[in-house]
């Protein structure tokens, strides 16, 4: 990244010169030799802004991945009957071969696929690739941080979060394959591994995986609780700061609480399928034989599982939230509307989350009597999300609206989040349950929800701030062409599936066609099986926009292109090490001071002027 | 080969928009930010409107054109006494859901075309107004209540367990892999216990025979139960997680090793009547396999299916049952004419455990040998048969 222009002096620099809080960092001479080499800058590097870029990286390919897979295995559900045989080369056994000829995809590899797409798309992609980039980019600069509190282990939970996806990359070429029990993991199934080929070593690596991805996890929230309490600059109380802030801060919180709980649910599992315990097993006959285990419950995985489960979607959907109010508002270049109300409604949210998981097992078997709360429960969670959607619309009345791709990413949010978010009342509905529960409108639901509108989510924090991140900018026209398929072509997907859903068509079916009910759906999943490929040549087109653009994207010349308040616009367009070159800016004012008093944008660091209402 | 041929073939057409954005990137720089700015944002904003407009038309037609698809609609009425209050819930959900998703979406769209971005223009200061925020959070707090209460009231209706002493009929079906058990508890009434390690080859659930009610228990290959009686079904697995599933009544609920669970419901149509309300529609009215168009109609060929909804393994989606609903008298009817599995199968070979034993179910054999042979109950249809892998 070159960085041939001397950047010039403005009344920025100056306003941190003199009010701004002097740390002495720069006192400290080993800066001189600090990360010097290639391996220090590029690959262990401690600064949060290249971990950031790490994560994003990482999450990217891994996006590519789980796509891919779902287009083979969407290959499978549009087109059963046609040939699959060009796939050999490429998957080799997993593609048997009938009397005639024909391939197809064998059955235990369509649901190695389908486990494999959605736990490296919950875990790896929207978890990791979302906050993990986010909130290292964003925190240190966003409260005016040197840094995040502790850089090595800042460093360390990226590194473990790439160890995960290197041990679950290992499963996908064992000879008896990946897991294949769905991303949640029941037991008996995923305890047992002669009731499936994919129990076997490949759930053992899972199991691994997922541990090493939650010590990522928990580093990372730490790391990011502590630098937001504890190393915001003079004058961010917690009431100045952006709601990216809030919502990674509160993201943290949820994550270091309930990820702990999925490591001792799946470690109770590693138990029970290596040293003969049951926790979860009992009265179990396999293979033709009758098993020891006595007096363990499935029930007892399901809670643990969903206790991390549940608040682990809001972990996905709150850093896109947060990401949105503040896109949204730079770009309309109004405040976000109702800044107390959408900080109270993330930590109702939150607060929520975690007494709802068990809404996920209405038809488990579990005491019809303990559902009732959990439904209470999960539809109160419905009000928050909507006080959040109506602010966001109320942010776009009056605006000045920039179409950029990032405003279009956060309408684009809006939408789904309104579509997805409303499906949720229904199966929140324990009575509703009964029909709906594990069919096609559940995967309509969760997709529309965290597949997409997570995802445009990110797309909106990537194209705002690729520009701080890599010091170009991304080709807006691509973005738009990519903007546009994909709300088109995603709809085109999701939407269809609530028919399949109320029609009773279940899902983790690998055919229809065994039953009459279910039968009559083929030209539908046609239909949708197109839309997808085409969805995803389209986010090829966007990944290949966003590597172009590292190198040969347009040299971003001016520090504040978007014309934003927060602090990281006040760094240079290549921030140092440490962020600021002397001492850290001071924040007089909120971030969202957007069209005030006739002033397109206000920074946080300039002062109020004399008699200038102070609105918040 | 041709593979390759068309992923080659969209790489290049990939390619070809890459450039021509790049160049439209250029253009616009040549024409100057403000100029180039502010076309396009005419044309995004216009054409966000027109999405708008298409995607809500076309999701309501949609729905409407599919409406006979789904269950609760059309001919899918329930077949169950319960599933009309699921049925009129998901309704009175839709309606709510359906208005806020319409209006919000209008709003959003709307507000972003009529606010899109002009030299000049000031964007109102208005950071926040808290009265309007109790208004929307209490009218969502209200509607989240009243669905809360009806969708309550009618879950501990729906999953209420039947009491000790009323009458009901008692079934037991058990999920393996892959495939599902059924067992009836016979004249006795009553299901006869089990003990998973007592299972083999001849013994498929274990069933301990030294518990005489177990001698006359029997495991059809199909489903029946009399209509406007109460059923309540005993749901076990053998190995892994399976769900007991009858998506025309609307019961599920999962199977689970080694705690038993339960649904109870009363179905309210005979498959016959079923068949006669779907006559009424054209879409059944199709011949049931289009290579056979003097055959079956899609009507005459229906039958009630079992299906397996929780994820088990590598044919999960194959467990099928046939399900029949006949009137009370020809249920009693096909109870009398089933013969115990125990009778059939075990007594007098080398695994009872009873061999030499005199139990009272030889002497009720004896006296009743007319019921030996299966009789042959009306209407049943062809293709009843399990499709199993």
């Amino acid at each position: 990244m070159s960085n041939h222009k001397v950047e010039v002096r403005d009344e920025i620099d100056e306003l941190i010169e003199k009010n701004g809080f002097d740390d002495h960092f720069h006192d400290h001479h080993e800066g001189d030799k600090y990360q010097s080499g290639f391996i220090g800058k590029y690959i262990f590097s401690l600064d949060h802004k290249t971990i950031s870029r790490q994560f994003l990286i990482t999450g990217i390919i891994w996006a590519v991945v789980g796509a891919a897979m779902s287009i083979i295995f969407r290959l499978q559900l549009g087109f059963p009957e046609s040939d699959m045989a060009w796939l050999k080369p490429l998957l080799g056994k997993w593609i048997v071969l009938n009397d005639a000829g024909v391939g197809s995809l064998s059955q235990e590899f369509y649901y190695a696929l389908v486990t494999m797409h959605g736990t490296i798309l919950v875990f790896f992609v929207l978890t990791a690739g979302l906050s993990g980039t986010f909130s290292n980019l964003l925190i240190p600069l966003q409260v005016g941080a040197r840094d995040m509190a502790s850089p090595l282990l800042n460093m360390m939970s990226y590194w473990f979060f790439f160890l995960a996806g290197l041990v679950l990359l290992a499963s996908l070429f064992l000879s008896t394959g990946p897991f294949s029990g769905g991303w949640t993991a029941y037991p008996p199934l995923s305890a047992l591994p002669q009731a499936s080929s994919g129990s076997k070593g490949g759930m053992t690596l899972w199991i691994v995986s997922m541990t090493f991805f939650i010590v990522s996890q928990l580093l990372g929230g730490i790391n990011y609780i502590t630098t937001v309490l504890n190393l915001r600059t003079k004058g961010m109380s917690m009431w100045k700061m952006p709601l990216t802030m809030w919502a990674f801060l509160v993201t943290a919180i949820l994550g270091v609480l309930s990820f702990p709980v999925l490591f001792s649910g799946v470690l109770l599992l590693l138990f029970d399928r290596s040293m003969g315990t049951s926790f979860y097993l009992s009265e179990i006959f396999v293979q033709g034989a009758a098993l020891e285990n006595v007096g363990g419950s499935p029930i007892l995985y399901q809670h643990l599982f969903w206790f991390l489960g549940h608040p682990e979607v809001y972990i996905i959907i709150l850093p896109a939230m947060g990401i949105v109010s503040e896109v949204m508002s730079v770009h309309a270049r109004k405040p976000i509307f109702g800044y107390k109300a959408m900080v109270f409604s993330i930590l109702a949210i939150a607060f929520l989350s975690f007494i709802v998981w068990a809404h996920h097992m209405f038809m488990a078997g579990v005491n019809p009597f303990i559902s009732n709360f959990f439904v209470i429960f999960t539809l109160i969670i419905a009000v928050p999300s909507a006080v959040k959607v109506f602010n966001w619309i109320a942010t776009l009345f009056g605006g000045n609206i920039r179409m950029s791709a990032p405003m279009l990413y956060c309408i684009g949010f809006v939408s789904f989040f309104i579509s997805g978010g409303l499906t949720g009342i229904f199966l929140g509905n324990s009575a509703l349950d009964i029909p709906l529960h594990d069919t096609y409108f559940v995967v309509a639901h969760f997709h529309i929800v965290m597949g997409v509108s997570a995802f445009f989510g990110m797309f909106a924090g990537i194209a705002h701030w690729y520009p701080k991140m890599f010091g170009r900018y991304l080709n807006e026209t691509i973005l738009k062409i990519h903007f546009w398929v994909t709300l088109i072509g995603a709809y085109c997907v999701f939407w269809p599936q609530h028919y399949l859903g109320i029609a009773g068509v279940p899902r983790r079916y690998y055919r229809f066609d065994n039953f009459d009910a279910f039968a009559g759906w083929a030209d539908m999943n046609k239909f949708i099986t197109i839309a997808a490929i085409m969805v995803f040549f389209v986010q090829v087109l966007w990944v290949f926009n966003f590597f172009y653009s590292i190198w040969r994207g347009r040299e971003v010349t001016e520090r504040n292109p978007w014309g934003a308040n927060t602090l990281e616009w006040t760094t240079a367009i290549h921030p140092p090490h440490g962020n600021w070159p002397g001492k850290l800016p001071k924040v007089e004012r909120w971030a969202y001071d957007y069209g005030k008093d006739g002033k397109d944008f206000i920074p946080q660091t300039t002062p109020y002027a004399e008699g200038e209402e102070v609105t918040h | 080969m041709t593979a390759l041929a068309i992923l080659g073939c969209i790489l290049l057409v990939g390619l070809v928009v890459f450039q021509m954005a790049r160049i439209n990137e250029m253009i616009k720089r040549i024409k100057g930010e403000e100029a180039a700015a502010e076309q396009s944002t005419n044309t995004t904003a216009w054409a966000l409107l027109a999405f708008v407009i298409v995607f809500l038309s076309a999701a309501i037609y949609s729905a409407y054109h599919y409406k006979n698809h789904m269950l609760g609609y059309g001919p899918l009425v329930p077949a169950s006494e319960h599933g009309g209050y699921i049925d009129k819930l998901f309704n009175v959900t839709l309606l709510a859901t359906g208005i806020v998703f319409v209006i919000t979406h209008i709003l959003l769209f709307y507000f972003a075309w009529k606010y899109r971005y002009k030299k000049g223009r000031k964007a109102l200061y208005m950071p926040h107004d808290n009265k309007l925020e109790v208004i929307w959070t209490a009218a969502p707090a209200v509607v989240m209540a009243y669905l809360v209460i009806n969708g309550l009231v009618v879950w501990n209706k729906v999953m209420q367990d039947v009491m000790p002493k009323e009458d009901h009929v008692e079934i037991e079906v058990t999920g393996m892999q892959f495939a599902w058990i059924l067992r009836y508890p016979g004249l006795d009434g009553k299901l006869g216990a089990r003990d998973f390690k007592k299972i083999s080859a001849t013994n498929d659930l274990g069933q301990d025979w030294h518990d005489p009610k177990n001698w006359d228990d029997f495991k059809p290959d199909e489903i029946v139960l009399p209509k406007g009686k109460k059923v309540r079904v005993r749901i076990t697995s053998r190995d892994v997680l399976h769900s007991f599933y009858l998506p025309h009544f609307r019961v599920k609920m999962d199977a689970v090793p080694g705690l038993p669970t339960y649904f109870v419901f009363t179905p309210s149509m005979t498959t016959e009547e079923y068949k006669n309300n779907l006559k009424k529609y054209p879409e059944w009215n199709v011949p049931a396999d289009p290579a056979d168009p003097q055959g079956k109609k899609k009507w005459e060929a229906f039958t009630f299916e079992l299906a397996c909804a929780e994820l088990c393994g590598d044919s999960h989606f194959a467990m099928r049952r046939a399900v029949r609903i006949v009137t009370p008298e020809q249920y009693d009817a096909w109870v009398k004419s089933q013969q115990s599995y125990y009778l059939a199968n075990v007594r007098g070979k080398e695994d009872d455990p009873n061999l030499g034993k005199k139990l009272s179910i030889d002497a009720a054999v004896k006296q009743d040998s007319s019921a030996a042979k299966p009789a042959e109950t009306p209407a049943e249809a062809p293709g009843d048969s399990t499709k199993t892998e």
